[in-house]
């Protein structure tokens, strides 16, 4: 596809933003993908920050903005957010553990223009939902539904998946049908920051998932139209590495609490890239001209097998962060492909989640929290160590 | 999934209430957005939803855009559309 002569390939707009407004949240799930070391990071972005993001990147041409964490509702100033960006002309969606939509939050949201809730459940059962975030919330959860649906939204029930609650399935997906959610979207576990510490104890079984995609394709057949539901599978049970984020730099913009501008939630983590923050540059320079953004942008950057692949323009390679996690150089093939010369990396552990009962593993489940992160930020540089 | 359903032509239309339409300057289109997702509507298909506004039937619809192109007849493109549009679960028509 490349023309003769041109340097680069026209950039194109980014159509979705996601702001991370605060990384505070009242759960501590053990598959959190918030940066580990989110504790050190320096204040958060005020009001007029966020408006000034949301207002220059519309005008760069995003439709969608989500507005997510952390638990966004810890900050007070959602409301504004969503009226403001509705104004602008966003569909405006707000992800959230449910924890601080009260009635009279979820009202002014609906005033001002919110287009849809995603709310997020950990299990279809209080006991799992609890554990999994280290809270006691399955109550609050269920009401905040009922609340959601009172109140008229589009409504996306999101559960991640993993071997702790993937076989709860059939549950999860009736409990969907009771809640009247619009969609439900069954996420599987992917591997990066408090997943990826959690690794050995959340990948389930070949056998779990392809009872899970049973159980959910016979519900799909049962309810046709009227709840769409996502199955998303783990990466790692892939031959084949995912399109990440529709590609590098072309789509998807994410801004930090701390306003950093990344091309995906993770980013961050990569060596030897500095990304703009939105404190110190507009979007439009930060989309088109930074060195970040423009860092994995078409194929000049690939390495072989990727080089030379007639398959490259369908995945780019697949994902840089994963890349650099399993292989120590982002510039590899996502090793999640099998033609990667590292892809015994994702195979080792995958004959490792074979084994029936308990996962053996090096430590107990790492819950994101303030104290873990405070560890992990010291650890940072000496490598999985929990 | 998404065959043409019909509609009835006296019934008020409205889009279904997780879709937001308006024109796009960068897209140069009319778009509908709905969760996470656009769909550029070009040419006649946005000239056609600019009139679901919650007011208009079909049957005033196709009298609008034959008041606006006139001398086209532009019946049978334009009820195929809603129809596709209805099957496609963007517009519903009003209920009470």
């Amino acid at each position: 596809m490349e023309k003769a002569g041109s340097a680069r390939e026209p950039v194109s707009r980014p159509l979705w933003v996601n702001a991370e407004i605060t990384y505070k949240c009242p759960l501590h799930c053990v598959f959190c993908y918030n940066p580990t070391d989110y504790s050190r990071y320096g204040p958060e972005l005020s009001t007029e920050d966020w408006l000034r993001v949301f207002r220059q990147a519309r005008e760069l041409g995003a439709v969608q903005l989500g507005i997510s964490g952390g638990e966004p509702l810890m900050r007070d100033d959602v409301e504004t957010m969503v009226a403001e960006s509705s104004r602008l002309g966003y569909y405006v969606n707000l992800i959230t553990s449910g924890i601080g939509l009260t009635e009279k939050r979820i009202a002014a949201f609906k005033e001002g223009g919110l287009g849809q809730i995603q709310l997020s459940f950990q299990d279809s059962t209080r006991e799992m939902n609890d554990f999994l975030s280290s809270t006691k919330t399955f109550e609050l959860k269920s009401r905040v539904a009922k609340l959601i649906k009172q109140y008229d939204y589009p409504m996306v029930l999101n559960v991640v998946l993993h071997r702790m609650n993937i076989d709860h399935i059939q549950q999860i997906l009736e409990m969907a049908e009771a809640m009247e959610v619009d969609h439900v979207e069954l996420a599987n576990t992917q591997y990066y920051s408090w997943a990826m510490i959690n690794r050995d104890h959340l990948l389930p079984s070949r056998e779990q998932l392809v009872r899970a995609e049973e159980v959910t394709n016979a519900f799909r057949a049962r309810v046709g139209n009227r709840i769409k539901v996502y199955f998303v599978v783990p990466d790692y049970y892939a031959n084949r590495p995912k399109k990440c984020m529709n590609g590098w730099g072309t789509t998807f913009l994410n801004v930090t609490s701390d306003g950093l501008a990344l091309p995906c939630h993770e980013a961050r983590m990569l060596p030897g890239l500095t990304f703009p923050n939105v404190r110190e540059h507009d979007i439009t320079w930060i989309w088109n001209e930074s060195p970040g953004f423009n860092a994995y942008r078409g194929d000049a950057w690939m390495k072989e097998p990727c080089r030379s692949c007639p398959e490259k323009e369908n995945d780019y390679g697949g994902c840089r962060c994963q890349a650099f996690m399993l292989t120590g150089d982002a510039t590899n093939a996502d090793p999640i492909c099998d033609l990667s010369p590292h892809h015994g990396l994702v195979t080792s552990v995958v004959e490792k989640a074979q084994m029936p009962g308990k996962p053996v593993t090096a430590h107990p489940l790492v819950f994101r929290d303030d104290a873990n992160s405070r560890r992990l930020s010291g650890a940072e540089n000496k490598k999985e160590e929990v | 999934m998404s065959a043409p359903v019909p509609l009835a032509l006296d019934r008020v239309l409205e889009l279904q209430r997780q879709f937001r339409f308006q024109w796009e300057p960068a897209q140069e289109s009319f778009v509908l957005l709905y969760p996470e997702g656009m769909v550029k509507l070009q040419g006649s298909a946005g000239e056609i939803m600019k009139r679901i506004d919650g007011e208009r039937s079909a049957e005033r619809i196709v009298a609008d855009l034959e008041a606006t192109f006139p001398g086209v007849d532009l019946r049978d493109d334009v009820l195929q559309f809603l129809e596709v549009a209805h099957g496609k679960g963007w517009i519903r028509a009003r209920t009470g």
